[in-house]
């Protein structure tokens, strides 16, 4: 392989895609660091406080709102993962073990959102959601303080419906070759339901359940379209922070917080690719 | 007590099909396999022999009839609590365990304590010759030493009755006659009862105390390697087991034991009939080629008269075909066991073929 010449537009062309990928996200990290309160002009390397060239992101961990944007987004993303990744995985399992009446419009229905358009996702979720909570309140007759709103649990639900075909799609691909003998050999050898399972099965699909985690987890983390329809007072999120910042004045501010966050996803897919590496 | 280490009672197995029909994979099967046995299951591709073999170790229940180990009907009791074990064809040796813990799993399935587990891990690998293989992983070892913990990590167990799916189908010639002589004498000094599937009718004459031949999902004939080979029942048997000829003919004259069958073209033969059969029926007649023979002046009863088509010599036989009066073919084979043997007949020459009475079997199905 070594020996063929490799053609230099070839060479050019994967170093354009390369610049284009990675340029604006080298340029948002070095503005995080500029001196000047706009993102438009980098005057040299911000120093002041105690925190020198470091002042936006200490000015960010000072921001309550920023704080409490951050929380919740974590805590939406870790709960709604949790979830589909089980919910997603046991789908993956019944569809590969089971034939029943309806199975293949069932694969087809479930992977439907994925094609379907986000926003009309978000609109028909929030329809849903005020459509309910109106009756259910209604039907209550709750009081103004006990009422059925928008919030942090809407968001998380709408999160997990929607990462739950991730997860089936990614686990279902690792199932694909799947070999139904070992599951029968261990239970030949006096192994229950739940202990092949646990030993044979779960170790086995283990990578690709990891896998559809981290899509899911990732998926969460930036969602903007859905979150927007659907959160309340109390739950932004740090997508819908940054939105809301923007709409005012970009400072380096933004940029930290974005260096941050690209930070943590790196740190993330390292973590996952290591462990479908070791595999 | 008669009691039997597996029985299976008029088992019959529907699936359904693809294109919403029944299949029937096994067919009203009764079979009685005795404890310590070496009980083979064959038959061509798709005739059953795994389904028959899933439903006793449990992985299958049957759709009507009943299995019974040690005289225990087994119901719908899950392939867990089932005192057997199998050995797949694929070997299905879990990917993600080292060899020890492969081997070790059924064991610990049974909570046995662990000096114990490691006791009994070591023999086991002993007994198939890898020991000092515990820590490598299944893809670490050829295909043949795969399929020898795969033994090694059901016999560990020491099942009531051991079940291989034609365990040596993915191994080359030279390793699978090595590993069936081998598993013939494993299976002597663990004394296991073994069920052995196999499409292959030479390793189940070779392996087995018994054999069941199957197709269609029925077990047509149970019996020893002699009583196959020299008594089939019927004429799959006799075609699938050996080399045979099969002569069509209607049954002319009766005496006990024997009828004259007349064939095609005025080929008139006389043969044993183990089977009922009168005049006038239309029966198959088998014989083998090694007990007919080509004597050009013999005056036997059975003396059939045709011309040699084609000659061929391998040392230690020589083969002839022989065309009859009736355009059937026939095969004869002739041992040369004499010093300077001598061809018998020359393509093209007329000859007569001889055989004893005992040699031709009447066939009525
Ligand atoms: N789960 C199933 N669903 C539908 N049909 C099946 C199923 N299992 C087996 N069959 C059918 O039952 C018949 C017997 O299959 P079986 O696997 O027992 O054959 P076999 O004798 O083991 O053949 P081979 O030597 O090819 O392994 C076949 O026609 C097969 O297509
Ligand atoms: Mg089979």
């Amino acid at each position: 392989m070594s020996s063929t010449k490799r053609s230099p537009w070839l060479t050019l062309t994967a170093l354009l895609v390369y610049f284009f990928l990675y340029a604006p996200i080298i340029v948002l990290i070095v503005f995080s660091f500029n001196a000047s309160r706009t993102n438009v002009v980098f005057e040299g390397v911000v120093n002041q406080g105690p925190c020198g060239p470091f002042y936006w992101y200490c000015q960010l961990f000072r921001n309550r709102d920023v704080m409490e944007a951050t929380r919740n987004t974590l805590v939406i993303a870790l709960t709604s993962t949790f979830f589909s990744t089980i919910i997603g995985t046991m789908a993956a399992l019944a569809l590969q073990r089971f034939d029943f009446f309806g199975k293949n419009a069932a694969e087809t229905s479930l992977y439907f959102p994925i094609v379907t358009p986000e926003i009309v996702m978000g609109i028909g979720i929030l329809v849903l959601f005020s459509a309910a909570f109106g009756w259910i309140n209604a039907a209550l007759a709750l009081a103004p303080n006990q009422r059925l709103t928008m919030g942090l649990g809407t968001v998380i639900i709408s999160h997990i419906a929607f990462s739950i075909p991730f997860v089936t799609l990614v686990v279902r691909a690792r199932l694909h070759g799947f070999d139904n003998r070992l599951e029968e050999a261990a239970m030949d050898l006096g192994a229950n339901e739940l202990t092949t399972f646990r030993k044979v099965t779960l170790p086995l699909i283990a990578p690709g359940v990891l896998a559809g985690a981290m899509l899911a987890f990732t998926l969460s983390l930036d969602d903007f379209i859905i979150t927007f329809f659907t959160t309340g007072p109390g739950a932004t999120t740090l997508p819908i922070y940054v939105y809301g910042l923007l709409r005012r004045v970009v400072t380096p501010e933004v940029n930290a917080l974005s260096t941050i966050w690209i930070l943590v996803v790196l740190v993330v897919v390292g973590i996952s690719q290591w462990f479908q590496t070791r595999e | 007590m008669a009691e039997y280490a597996v029985e299976l009672r008029n088992v019959w197995k529907r699936f359904p099909g693809p294109g919403g029909e029944v299949v029937t994979a096994v067919r009203d099967v009764s079979l009685k396999i005795a404890d310590g046995e070496f009980f083979a299951l064959l038959g061509p591709s798709g005739c059953g022999k795994t389904t028959s073999l899933r439903m006793i170790a449990g992985f299958e229940l049957p759709t009507e009839g009943e299995v019974f180990l040690h005289g225990r009907p087994m119901g719908r009791t899950p392939p867990f609590q089932r005192p057997v074990n199998t050995v797949f064809q694929s070997y299905a040796l879990f990917p993600h365990m080292t060899i020890g813990e492969n081997v070790a799993f059924g064991l610990q399935m049974k909570k046995v304590d662990r000096q114990e587990v490691q006791r009994r891990v070591g023999e086991a690998l002993e007994m198939v010759r890898l020991s000092g293989y515990e820590r490598r992983k299944p893809k670490q070892l050829s295909g043949g030493q795969q399929q020898r913990i795969a033994l090694a990590r059901a016999l560990v167990n020491r099942p009531e009755v051991l079940l291989l799916d034609e365990p040596l189908g993915a191994l080359d010639l030279k390793l699978r006659k090595e590993m069936q002589l081998e598993l013939k004498k494993l299976q002597r000094e663990v004394g296991i009862t073994f069920i052995f599937v196999t499409h292959d009718q030479e390793e189940a004459l070779t392996m087995s105390d018994r054999i069941a031949v199957m197709e269609g999902g029925v077990a047509l004939q149970v019996g020893d390697a002699n009583d196959i080979y020299e008594h089939p029942n019927c004429r799959f048997v006799a075609d699938f087991i050996g080399e045979t000829n099969f002569l069509d003919g209607v049954v002319g004259a009766l005496e006990p034991g024997k009828a004259r069958v007349d064939a095609a073209g005025g080929v008139s033969l006389w043969a044993h009939t183990p089977q009922p059969v009168t005049p006038g029926q239309k029966v198959t007649v088998t014989i083998r080629p090694e007990k007919m023979h080509i004597r050009p002046t013999a005056t036997d009863v059975n003396l059939l008269s045709g011309r040699v088509t084609d000659v061929v010599y391998i040392g230690t036989d020589t083969h002839y075909g022989v065309t009859l009066a009736g355009g059937q073919t026939i095969r004869v084979r002739e041992q040369n066991y004499s010093a300077e043997s001598r061809l018998l007949a020359r393509e093209g020459e007329p000859v007569s073929v001889r055989f004893a009475i005992e040699a031709a079997r009447v066939l009525t199905e």
